[in-house]
C-alpha cells in the first residue's frame, strides 16, 4: 500500500513538474534546445518510474506505530522552531533547548537531558566559535 | 615515468605541517564516524563539508581532511562490527559474521589487528591503482565531448540504481528527483527562472549541501528516534576482552592470499560506476568463501572471513575515488559526497583538473598514503581509545551530530530558510528509506543534473538541434550500451549478484 501512495505521489508530481515545465519564459536568445526540454524529460522519468512502482510495489515496510510518528512530526517541528528562534533567541540557549529535547525524547531521563543539551551547546560554541572562529548565531547577549 | 614524479610533487604538497595535522585529524575522526553505528562515511563527510567550507580552508587541505575522514571511516567500521555485532557503518556489515564470533571466542584483540593490517593492506595497494589507472582514464575522458558526457552521466545514474539498489524503479526515481531538484534556480544557459514559484531564496538553486547534510544526517536522527529503546539503538562492549593486539605470524601468513585476492576484487568493485565499497567486502567475502572455506569454518570466527571483507571494503573505497577523480562521476555514495565538497570549492573534477590543478590531484593522493599509515598506526595500539568512544550511548551522540549539522549549514549562510530546507530534507530522507528508496541517486541527481543537461544541451547546440548526436560517436553508444545493459541486467540477474542484506533501515549510508 506505502509503494502504491508513493507511486500516485510520484505521477502527481510528474504531472505538477512537467505542467510548471512548460510554463517556463523562453529567453529571446536561446540554444536549440532551451530551458524546457531536459525539465520535461526528466518528469518522464520520474513519472514513469511512479508508474512502475504503483503497479508492482515491493513489500510493506513496517511503519512505527501512531505515537513513535507523532514523535517524529514533533522533532521535525521543534526543529523548524530551533531554526526560527536562533537569530533571535541566539546560539548558545535555542542549541542547548533543541539538543536537550532530542536527548530527551531518545530516552535520556529529562533532567540528565536538560545536562546533555547544555553541555552540547556549550561544547560546540567552544570548539566552532572561540577555537574554530566559525560565525554562530548571535542572539540578544551575544551567544 | 611521469605519474612518479608527479606523485613526489604530491608528496612535497601534503608533507606540510598544516596537511599533516588536518589527515591525522581526519583519519582520528574518521575512525571515531565509522566505529560509532549510526554515523557513516556518507553522513559524517556530509556534516563535515560545510564546516571544512566556511573555516575557509583551501582546497587541497580540505580535501585532505575530507578524504582522511573516509579512510578513516572504512577502518573505524570494523571496530564496533567486531565489539558489538552491530556494523559502523554498512561496508563493515560483512565483517560481523567472523569478526564477533571471534571476539566471542576471546580473540578480541586479534581480529581488531587482523582487520585493520587487512584495511591497511587493501587501501594501500588500492592507492597504488589509483595512482596508475587514473591518468590512464583521464586520456580516455580527454576525447570525450558534450554528447559523451552525457552519456556517461546517464551511465552512472543507470548503474549507480542497477546495483546498489532492490528495485530499479525506486532506484530510477530517486535519480528522477535529484535531478528534478538540480533543475530549481536560474537556468545557466539563458538566464531565466525555473521551478521557483517566486520565492527569490530558490533563484540559486537547492545548495546541495543542505540537501546532503539533511537526507544523510538529520535522517539518521530520525532513524534513531524511531527505534528508540529497541536493540538497535544500544551496544554493549563492557562484555569484551580485547586480549593480545597482535595477531601471531601464522595468521597473518593464512590471511595473505586472502587479502591479496580481496584487495584485487575490492578494487575494481570500487572503480566500477555505482558500486562502492559495500559491495567491494560483499564480493571479497562470498568469494573467499567459496574458494578457501572447506571446512566450513567461514561464519564462525574464521580470521580469513574477517580480513576478506575488511581488505575488499579498504580497496574499494580507494578504487571509487578512480572516476571521481579522472571523470568526474563518482563511484559511490561517499566519493559523491566528496564531490560535493570539490564543486563547493569551485573545482570540476573530470580530466582537466589532472592538467589545471595537479597540485589538488597528487597532494591528495599523497596524503591518502600518509593518511593510510597513520590509520594504522592509530588503529592497531590505540585500539582501545576508540573502544571507548563505542560506549557513548547515541541518545547522547545524535543530538550533538543534529546541532553539528545546523550549525555547518547555518555557518555557509547564515539564513534560516537554509535550514528549513534542510530539516525538510531530513524528513524526506526518513520517509524515503522507509519505502527503500536509495538516496545516493538523490544526491548524484543535485549534483550532477546542471552538468549533464549542460551538456546535453552543448551537444545539441553544435549539432544545431540534431537529437541523432548524442548518439553519433563509437564512445558514446558504447556508454549508451553500458548504460542500458547496467540498468536492465539487475533487473534480470540481480537475485544472483546483490548482496542479500537483511532488510535494515540503515541502507541509506551505503559506503
Amino acid at each position: 500500500m506505502s509503494d502504491r501512495i508513493m507511486g500516485g505521489v510520484g505521477l502527481l508530481l510528474a504531472a505538477f513538474f512537467i505542467w510548471q515545465a512548460t510554463l517556463i519564459q523562453e529567453s529571446f536568445i536561446s540554444d536549440p534546445v532551451g530551458p524546457k526540454i531536459f525539465p520535461i524529460i526528466i518528469g518522464g522519468l520520474v513519472g514513469l518510474s511512479s508508474l512502475a512502482i504503483f503497479l508492482k510495489p515491493d513489500d510493506e515496510p513496517e511503519w512505527p506505530d501512531f505515537s513513535r510518528l507523532f514523535e517524529v512530526g514533533l522533532t521535525v517541528a521543534v526543529m523548524v522552531a530551533y531554526a526560527y528562534a536562533l537569530p533571535s533567541a541566539g546560539f548558545v540557549v535555542s542549541t542547548a533547548v533543541a539538543a536537550g529535547y532530542l536527548s530527551w525524547r531518545l530516552g535520556t531521563p529529562p533532567v540528565k537531558a536538560a545536562v546533555a543539551g547544555a553541555v552540547i551547546a556549550i561544547g560546540i560554541y567552544v570548539v566552532f566559535h572561540l577555537i574554530l572562529g566559525l560565525s554562530l548565531a548571535r542572539g540578544p547577549w551575544g551567544f | 615515468m611521469d605519474t612518479l614524479s608527479a606523485l613526489a610533487d604530491g608528496f612535497s604538497i601534503a608533507l606540510t605541517f598544516q596537511n599533516l595535522g588536518l589527515a591525522l585529524i581526519g583519519c582520528f575522526l574518521g575512525t571515531i564516524i565509522g566505529a560509532l553505528p549510526g554515523l557513516g562515511p556518507s553522513n559524517g563527510v556530509a556534516i563535515l563539508i560545510p564546516l571544512a567550507f566556511t573555516l575557509g580552508l583551501p582546497a587541497t587541505p580540505a580535501l585532505i581532511l575530507l578524504t582522511s575522514v573516509y579512510y578513516g571511516a572504512m577502518y573505524g567500521g570494523r571496530i564496533s562490527s567486531i565489539l558489538l555485532n552491530i556494523p559502523g557503518d554498512e561496508p563493515a556489515l560483512m565483517t560481523t559474521l567472523d569478526g564477533y564470533p571471534m571476539a566471542r571466542k576471546g580473540m578480541a584483540g586479534e581480529a581488531l589487528a587482523l582487520s585493520g593490517i587487512a584495511s591497511f593492506v587493501g587501501a594501500f595497494f588500492a592507492t597504488w591503482g589509483l595512482v596508475f589507472l587514473a591518468p590512464q582514464l583521464v586520456k580516455v575522458a580527454l576525447l570525450f565531448g558534450p554528447a559523451e558526457y552525457f552519456a556517461l552521466f546517464a551511465l552512472a545514474f543507470a548503474t549507480l540504481g542497477g546495483i546498489a539498489s532492490k528495485n530499479q524503479a525506486k532506484a530510477a526515481l530517486a535519480a528522477g528527483l535529484g535531478l528534478g531538484i538540480a533543475m530549481i534556480g536560474v537556468d545557466g544557459q539563458t538566464g531565466v527562472p525555473r521551478f521557483t514559484f517566486g520565492e527569490v531564496h530558490l533563484y540559486d538553486g537547492i545548495d546541495f549541501l543542505v540537501a546532503i547534510v539533511g537526507l544523510f544526517a538529520l535522517s539518521e536522527v530520525f532513524i534513531f528516534l524511531e527505534h528508540r529503546g529497541t536493540t538497535k539503538a544500544t551496544g554493549d562492549a563492557s562484555g569484551i576482552k580485547l586480549g593480545r593486539l597482535t595477531p601471531p605470524l601464522s595468521m597473518l601468513k593464512q590471511t595473505a592470499p586472502t587479502m591479496a585476492r580481496s584487495t584485487v576484487l575490492g578494487f575494481i568493485a570500487g572503480v566500477l560506476p555505482g558500486a562502492g565499497a559495500s559491495l567491494g567486502s560483499f564480493i571479497s567475502y562470498s568469494v573467499e568463501k567459496r574458494l578457501v572455506d572447506k571446512n566450513n569454518t567461514f561464519g564462525t570466527g574464521d580470521p580469513r572471513g574477517v580480513a576478506a571483507p575488511e581488505a575488499g571494503n579498504n580497496a574499494a573505497a580507494g578504487g571509487a575515488l578512480v572516476p571521481m577523480l579522472a571523470l568526474g562521476v563518482p563511484g559511490s555514495g561517499t566519493t559523491a559526497v566528496l564531490l560535493a565538497m570539490l564543486l563547493a570549492l569551485n573545482i570540476t573534477p573530470g580530466p582537466l583538473l589532472f592538467t589545471n590543478n595537479p597540485d589538488v590531484v597528487w597532494g591528495l593522493i599523497a596524503a591518502l598514503f600518509i593518511g593510510n599509515v597513520m590509520l594504522l598506526v592509530m588503529n592497531i595500539p590505540m585500539v582501545s581509545l576508540f573502544v571507548r568512544v563505542l560506549l557513548v550511548p547515541p541518545r547522547y551522540l545524535m543530538p550533538a551530530v543534529a546541532m553539528i549539522s545546523f550549525v555547518g549549514i547555518y555557518g555557509i549562510s547564515g539564513s534560516t530558510f537554509d535550514l528549513m530546507v534542510m530539516v525538510f530534507f531530513g524528513l524526506l530522507g526518513w520517509i524515503l528509506r522507509k519505502l527503500d528508496v536509495p538516496l545516493v541517486p538523490i544526491i548524484l541527481g543535485v549534483l550532477l543534473g546542471n552538468q549533464m543537461e549542460a551538456n546535453m544541451r552543448r551537444a545539441m547546440t553544435i549539432s544545431d538541434g540534431d537529437w541523432s548526436a548524442l548518439f553519433a560517436s563509437p564512445l558514446s553508444i558504447g556508454l549508451w550500451l553500458f548504460a542500458f545493459f547496467g540498468f536492465i541486467l539487475p533487473i534480470v540477474a540481480g537475485r544472483f549478484f546483490r548482496p542479500k542484506f537483511p532488510r535494515t533501515d540503515s541502507e541509506a549510508d551505503p559506503d
